[in-house]
Protein backbone atom coordinates (compact mmCIF):
# COMPACT_ATOMS: atom_id res chain seq x y z
CA UNK A 1 0.00 0.00 0.00
CA UNK A 2 2.72 2.50 0.57
CA UNK A 3 3.97 1.87 -2.43
CA UNK A 4 1.02 2.65 -4.08
CA UNK A 5 0.61 5.96 -1.98
CA UNK A 6 3.96 6.90 -3.02
CA UNK A 7 3.30 6.30 -6.81
CA UNK A 8 0.26 8.75 -6.50
CA UNK A 9 2.08 11.24 -4.44
CA UNK A 10 4.20 11.58 -7.16
CA UNK A 11 1.77 12.04 -9.68
CA UNK A 12 0.24 14.71 -7.32
CA UNK A 13 3.39 16.61 -6.71
CA UNK A 14 2.89 17.72 -10.71
CA UNK A 15 -0.28 19.60 -8.89
CA UNK A 16 -3.45 20.77 -11.21
CA UNK A 17 -5.58 18.08 -10.64
CA UNK A 18 -3.50 15.34 -12.03
CA UNK A 19 -3.64 16.92 -15.77
CA UNK A 20 -0.34 16.15 -16.57
CA UNK A 21 0.59 19.57 -18.35
CA UNK A 22 1.88 22.74 -17.19
CA UNK A 23 0.72 25.31 -18.70
CA UNK A 24 2.27 29.00 -18.14
CA UNK A 25 2.11 32.76 -19.31
CA UNK A 26 5.52 32.72 -20.12
CA UNK A 27 4.97 29.61 -22.30
CA UNK A 28 1.83 30.69 -24.19
CA UNK A 29 3.69 34.36 -24.63
CA UNK A 30 6.90 33.02 -25.91
CA UNK A 31 4.83 30.91 -28.26
CA UNK A 32 2.48 33.35 -29.77
CA UNK A 33 5.40 36.32 -29.96
CA UNK A 34 7.44 33.37 -32.32
CA UNK A 35 3.91 32.84 -33.85
CA UNK A 36 3.27 36.42 -35.06
CA UNK A 37 7.08 36.61 -36.35
CA UNK A 38 7.20 33.35 -38.28
CA UNK A 39 3.65 34.58 -39.50
CA UNK A 40 4.30 37.86 -40.52
CA UNK A 41 7.78 37.57 -42.17
CA UNK A 42 6.31 35.16 -44.92
CA UNK A 43 3.51 37.53 -45.74
CA UNK A 44 5.51 40.53 -45.97
CA UNK A 45 7.75 38.65 -48.27
CA UNK A 46 4.86 37.61 -50.59
CA UNK A 47 2.70 40.46 -50.44
CA UNK A 48 5.82 43.07 -50.64
CA UNK A 49 7.49 41.03 -53.54
CA UNK A 50 10.38 40.93 -51.74
CA UNK A 51 11.85 37.54 -53.36
CA UNK A 52 11.51 37.76 -57.15
CA UNK A 53 12.32 33.88 -57.87
CA UNK A 54 9.84 32.06 -57.09
CA UNK A 55 11.10 28.37 -56.11
CA UNK A 56 13.60 30.86 -53.56
CA UNK A 57 10.06 32.18 -52.18
CA UNK A 58 8.30 28.93 -51.82
CA UNK A 59 11.29 27.10 -49.69
CA UNK A 60 11.42 30.10 -47.57
CA UNK A 61 7.49 29.59 -46.54
CA UNK A 62 7.39 26.28 -46.72
CA UNK A 63 10.24 26.29 -43.79
CA UNK A 64 8.82 28.92 -42.00
CA UNK A 65 5.61 26.74 -42.01
CA UNK A 66 7.95 24.07 -40.44
CA UNK A 67 9.73 25.98 -37.73
CA UNK A 68 6.04 27.54 -36.57
CA UNK A 69 4.20 23.93 -36.64
CA UNK A 70 7.22 23.02 -34.69
CA UNK A 71 7.07 25.94 -32.00
CA UNK A 72 2.94 25.24 -31.87
CA UNK A 73 3.77 21.73 -30.71
CA UNK A 74 6.12 23.13 -28.48
CA UNK A 75 4.39 25.65 -26.67
CA UNK A 76 0.98 25.31 -27.14
CA UNK A 77 0.41 21.88 -27.52
CA UNK A 78 3.01 21.09 -24.77
CA UNK A 79 4.60 18.32 -26.67
CA UNK A 80 7.93 16.78 -25.46
CA UNK A 81 9.36 13.35 -25.13
CA UNK A 82 8.79 12.55 -21.47
CA UNK A 83 4.49 13.85 -21.50
CA UNK A 84 2.53 10.30 -21.38
CA UNK A 85 5.57 8.33 -21.32
CA UNK A 86 6.94 9.15 -24.73
CA UNK A 87 3.95 7.60 -26.46
CA UNK A 88 1.89 10.76 -27.81
CA UNK A 89 5.68 11.32 -29.29
CA UNK A 90 5.74 8.18 -30.84
CA UNK A 91 2.46 8.72 -32.43
CA UNK A 92 3.52 11.97 -33.60
CA UNK A 93 6.67 10.60 -35.26
CA UNK A 94 4.94 7.90 -36.62
CA UNK A 95 1.94 10.51 -38.17
CA UNK A 96 5.16 12.30 -39.29
CA UNK A 97 6.39 9.51 -41.11
CA UNK A 98 3.10 8.52 -43.02
CA UNK A 99 2.65 12.52 -43.96
CA UNK A 100 5.92 13.00 -45.43
CA UNK A 101 5.58 9.27 -47.54
CA UNK A 102 2.04 10.87 -48.41
CA UNK A 103 2.48 14.36 -49.63
CA UNK A 104 6.25 13.80 -51.18
CA UNK A 105 5.11 10.26 -52.59
CA UNK A 106 1.87 11.90 -53.89
CA UNK A 107 3.60 15.08 -55.66
CA UNK A 108 6.19 12.96 -56.72
CA UNK A 109 4.41 10.14 -58.43
CA UNK A 110 1.62 12.64 -60.26
CA UNK A 111 4.19 15.44 -61.35
CA UNK A 112 5.92 12.29 -63.22
CA UNK A 113 2.53 10.74 -64.54
CA UNK A 114 1.69 14.24 -65.67
CA UNK A 115 4.89 14.58 -67.24
CA UNK A 116 4.50 11.92 -69.45
CA UNK A 117 0.56 12.23 -70.15
CA UNK A 118 1.35 15.64 -71.59
CA UNK A 119 1.51 14.59 -75.47
CA UNK A 120 -1.48 12.96 -75.26
CA UNK A 121 -3.11 16.00 -74.44
CA UNK A 122 -1.73 18.13 -77.55
CA UNK A 123 -4.61 17.36 -79.72
CA UNK A 124 -2.45 18.27 -82.92
CA UNK A 125 -0.91 15.00 -81.84
CA UNK A 126 -4.11 12.94 -82.60
CA UNK A 127 -4.45 11.49 -85.71
CA UNK B 1 7.86 -7.38 -5.47
CA UNK B 2 8.25 -10.86 -7.51
CA UNK B 3 7.82 -13.61 -4.81
CA UNK B 4 4.71 -11.32 -3.58
CA UNK B 5 3.18 -11.94 -6.90
CA UNK B 6 4.05 -15.34 -7.22
CA UNK B 7 1.83 -16.46 -3.99
CA UNK B 8 -1.22 -14.47 -5.27
CA UNK B 9 -3.75 -15.66 -7.64
CA UNK B 10 -4.57 -13.98 -10.31
CA UNK B 11 -7.60 -12.51 -11.17
CA UNK B 12 -8.58 -11.48 -7.74
CA UNK B 13 -10.44 -8.09 -7.77
CA UNK B 14 -8.69 -5.58 -5.50
CA UNK B 15 -5.31 -7.56 -5.17
CA UNK B 16 -4.64 -7.54 -8.57
CA UNK B 17 -5.68 -3.98 -8.99
CA UNK B 18 -3.22 -3.46 -6.65
CA UNK B 19 -0.42 -5.53 -7.79
CA UNK B 20 -0.04 -3.38 -10.73
CA UNK B 21 -0.06 -0.47 -8.99
CA UNK B 22 3.36 -2.07 -6.80
CA UNK B 23 4.55 -3.61 -9.89
CA UNK B 24 5.39 0.22 -11.10
CA UNK B 25 4.00 -0.99 -14.89
CA UNK B 26 3.23 1.83 -17.04
CA UNK B 27 -0.26 3.50 -15.66
CA UNK B 28 -0.67 6.60 -17.66
CA UNK B 29 -1.61 9.62 -15.87
CA UNK B 30 -4.34 10.76 -18.38
CA UNK B 31 -5.31 8.26 -20.58
CA UNK B 32 -7.72 10.14 -22.60
CA UNK B 33 -5.37 13.08 -23.28
CA UNK B 34 -3.18 10.50 -24.90
CA UNK B 35 -5.84 8.66 -26.78
CA UNK B 36 -7.27 12.10 -27.78
CA UNK B 37 -3.51 12.83 -29.25
CA UNK B 38 -3.66 9.56 -31.29
CA UNK B 39 -6.96 10.87 -32.77
CA UNK B 40 -5.35 14.44 -33.72
CA UNK B 41 -2.88 12.43 -35.17
CA UNK B 42 -5.51 10.13 -37.72
CA UNK B 43 -6.97 13.84 -38.32
CA UNK B 44 -3.75 14.99 -39.33
CA UNK B 45 -3.56 12.29 -41.96
CA UNK B 46 -7.29 13.19 -43.26
CA UNK B 47 -5.64 16.81 -43.55
CA UNK B 48 -2.49 15.44 -44.91
CA UNK B 49 -4.03 13.74 -47.70
CA UNK B 50 -6.39 17.09 -48.57
CA UNK B 51 -2.79 18.51 -49.02
CA UNK B 52 -1.28 15.91 -51.04
CA UNK B 53 -4.42 16.30 -53.71
CA UNK B 54 -3.92 20.25 -53.67
CA UNK B 55 -0.26 19.43 -54.24
CA UNK B 56 -1.59 17.73 -57.45
CA UNK B 57 -4.40 19.36 -58.65
CA UNK B 58 -3.67 22.73 -57.48
CA UNK B 59 -1.99 24.28 -60.91
CA UNK B 60 -4.94 22.70 -62.83
CA UNK B 61 -6.92 25.47 -63.64
CA UNK B 62 -8.85 24.01 -66.47
CA UNK B 63 -8.84 27.71 -68.44
CA UNK B 64 -10.43 28.75 -65.45
CA UNK B 65 -8.88 31.25 -62.93
CA UNK B 66 -5.28 31.24 -61.58
CA UNK B 67 -4.78 31.64 -57.82
CA UNK B 68 -3.07 34.55 -58.02
CA UNK B 69 -6.44 35.69 -59.81
CA UNK B 70 -8.68 34.37 -57.12
CA UNK B 71 -6.87 34.11 -53.41
CA UNK B 72 -6.86 37.75 -51.61
CA UNK B 73 -3.64 37.90 -49.29
CA UNK B 74 -5.19 40.74 -47.02
CA UNK B 75 -7.99 39.02 -46.47
CA UNK B 76 -6.09 35.62 -45.33
CA UNK B 77 -3.62 38.16 -43.17
CA UNK B 78 -7.39 39.07 -41.55
CA UNK B 79 -8.52 35.60 -40.95
CA UNK B 80 -4.71 34.05 -40.14
CA UNK B 81 -4.77 36.94 -36.96
CA UNK B 82 -7.92 36.01 -35.75
CA UNK B 83 -7.51 32.29 -35.61
CA UNK B 84 -3.71 32.98 -33.86
CA UNK B 85 -4.99 35.33 -31.27
CA UNK B 86 -8.02 32.82 -30.62
CA UNK B 87 -5.15 30.13 -30.14
CA UNK B 88 -3.58 32.91 -27.32
CA UNK B 89 -6.93 33.50 -25.62
CA UNK B 90 -7.73 29.66 -25.21
CA UNK B 91 -4.53 29.25 -23.96
CA UNK B 92 -5.19 32.46 -20.98
CA UNK B 93 -8.37 29.92 -20.33
CA UNK B 94 -6.45 27.33 -19.53
CA UNK B 95 -4.26 29.39 -17.42
CA UNK B 96 -7.46 30.58 -15.36
CA UNK B 97 -8.36 26.79 -14.83
CA UNK B 98 -5.32 25.77 -13.58
CA UNK B 99 -6.08 28.68 -11.31
CA UNK B 100 -9.54 27.47 -10.35
CA UNK B 101 -11.11 30.78 -11.32
CA UNK B 102 -14.23 29.74 -12.68
CA UNK B 103 -15.63 32.90 -14.13
CA UNK B 104 -12.33 34.24 -16.04
CA UNK B 105 -12.04 31.15 -17.82
CA UNK B 106 -15.45 31.21 -19.51
CA UNK B 107 -14.40 34.88 -20.41
CA UNK B 108 -11.62 34.30 -22.20
CA UNK B 109 -13.71 30.77 -23.86
CA UNK B 110 -16.23 33.53 -25.16
CA UNK B 111 -13.73 35.67 -26.51
CA UNK B 112 -12.21 32.08 -28.02
CA UNK B 113 -15.09 31.66 -29.88
CA UNK B 114 -15.82 35.19 -30.83
CA UNK B 115 -12.41 35.24 -32.63
CA UNK B 116 -13.45 31.20 -34.13
CA UNK B 117 -16.82 32.95 -35.49
CA UNK B 118 -15.10 36.03 -36.98
CA UNK B 119 -12.42 33.41 -38.17
CA UNK B 120 -15.50 31.41 -40.03
CA UNK B 121 -17.43 34.63 -40.91
CA UNK B 122 -14.14 35.69 -43.13
CA UNK B 123 -13.81 32.36 -44.53
CA UNK B 124 -17.70 31.64 -45.89
CA UNK B 125 -17.64 35.45 -47.31
CA UNK B 126 -14.94 34.48 -49.10
CA UNK B 127 -16.16 31.12 -50.26
CA UNK B 128 -19.58 33.28 -50.82
CA UNK B 129 -17.70 35.61 -53.47
CA UNK B 130 -16.12 32.76 -55.12
CA UNK B 131 -19.00 31.11 -55.98
CA UNK B 132 -20.89 34.30 -56.69
CA UNK B 133 -18.39 34.60 -59.32
CA UNK B 134 -19.18 31.29 -60.91
CA UNK B 135 -15.47 30.28 -59.31
CA UNK B 136 -17.33 27.11 -57.20
CA UNK B 137 -15.99 23.95 -56.28
CA UNK B 138 -16.76 22.54 -59.71
CA UNK B 139 -15.10 25.25 -61.81
CA UNK B 140 -11.78 23.72 -62.32
CA UNK B 141 -9.44 20.99 -60.10
CA UNK B 142 -7.60 23.51 -58.70
CA UNK B 143 -10.83 25.00 -56.97
CA UNK B 144 -12.15 21.47 -56.37
CA UNK B 145 -9.24 20.92 -54.19
CA UNK B 146 -8.92 24.31 -53.02
CA UNK B 147 -12.68 24.14 -51.45
CA UNK B 148 -12.15 20.88 -49.69
CA UNK B 149 -9.40 21.48 -47.97
CA UNK B 150 -10.03 24.87 -47.15
CA UNK B 151 -13.39 24.06 -46.28
CA UNK B 152 -12.51 20.42 -44.61
CA UNK B 153 -10.61 23.19 -41.90
CA UNK B 154 -13.38 25.40 -41.62
CA UNK B 155 -15.83 22.86 -40.95
CA UNK B 156 -13.06 21.60 -38.19
CA UNK B 157 -13.36 24.87 -36.53
CA UNK B 158 -17.49 25.13 -36.74
CA UNK B 159 -17.15 21.76 -34.30
CA UNK B 160 -14.31 23.23 -32.09
CA UNK B 161 -17.14 26.42 -31.75
CA UNK B 162 -19.90 24.40 -31.29
CA UNK B 163 -17.79 21.71 -28.45
CA UNK B 164 -16.69 25.53 -27.24
CA UNK B 165 -20.58 25.89 -26.27
CA UNK B 166 -21.37 22.66 -25.12
CA UNK B 167 -18.55 22.68 -22.75
CA UNK B 168 -18.98 26.03 -21.29
CA UNK B 169 -22.75 25.15 -20.31
CA UNK B 170 -21.36 22.05 -18.70
CA UNK B 171 -18.67 24.59 -16.52
CA UNK B 172 -21.55 26.45 -15.89
CA UNK B 173 -23.41 23.75 -14.34
CA UNK B 174 -21.13 21.67 -12.52
CA UNK B 175 -18.37 23.97 -11.92
CA UNK B 176 -14.44 23.26 -13.13
CA UNK B 177 -14.60 19.39 -11.76
CA UNK B 178 -11.79 17.37 -12.81
CA UNK B 179 -13.88 15.73 -15.59
CA UNK B 180 -14.73 19.13 -17.55
CA UNK B 181 -10.89 19.85 -16.77
CA UNK B 182 -10.06 17.04 -19.25
CA UNK B 183 -12.26 17.95 -21.30
CA UNK B 184 -11.03 21.85 -21.87
CA UNK B 185 -7.39 20.28 -22.15
CA UNK B 186 -8.67 17.99 -25.35
CA UNK B 187 -10.51 20.86 -26.92
CA UNK B 188 -7.24 23.07 -25.92
CA UNK B 189 -5.23 20.54 -28.34
CA UNK B 190 -7.90 20.01 -31.12
CA UNK B 191 -7.83 24.19 -31.35
CA UNK B 192 -4.13 24.58 -30.81
CA UNK B 193 -3.98 21.25 -33.24
CA UNK B 194 -6.43 23.17 -35.81
CA UNK B 195 -3.82 26.61 -35.49
CA UNK B 196 -1.29 23.95 -36.74
CA UNK B 197 -3.42 22.84 -39.80
CA UNK B 198 -3.87 26.88 -40.74
CA UNK B 199 0.10 27.26 -40.85
CA UNK B 200 0.16 24.66 -43.36
CA UNK B 201 -2.79 26.29 -45.69
CA UNK B 202 -1.74 29.62 -45.61
CA UNK B 203 1.42 29.08 -46.52
CA UNK B 204 0.87 26.29 -49.22
CA UNK B 205 -2.31 26.96 -50.40
CA UNK B 206 -2.53 30.81 -49.85
CA UNK B 207 1.34 32.21 -50.43
CA UNK B 208 2.39 29.60 -52.67
CA UNK B 209 -0.98 30.00 -54.43
CA UNK B 210 0.12 33.50 -55.56
CA UNK B 211 3.67 33.01 -56.36
CA UNK B 212 3.88 33.57 -59.84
Amino acid sequence: MSAHDELQHAHDDHGHDDLGIHATFRGYMTGFVLAVILTVIPFWLVMGHVVKDSAAAAVIILGLAAVQIVVHMIYFLHMNSKSEGGWNMLALVFTIVLVVITLSGSIWIMYHLNHNMMPLMDTSNLP
Amino acid sequence: MSDMSSTMTPGSGPTEKLLFHEAQDYHPANGTLLGFWVYLMSDCLIFACLFAAYGVLGREYAGGPTGAEVLELPTVALNTTLLLLSSITYGFAVLEMQRDRKNPMLLWLVITGLLGLGFLTVELREFAHLIAEGNGPQRSAFLTSFFSLVGTHGLHVTCGILWLIVLMVQVMKKGLIHANKRRLLCLSMFWHFLDVVWVGVFSFVYLMGVLP
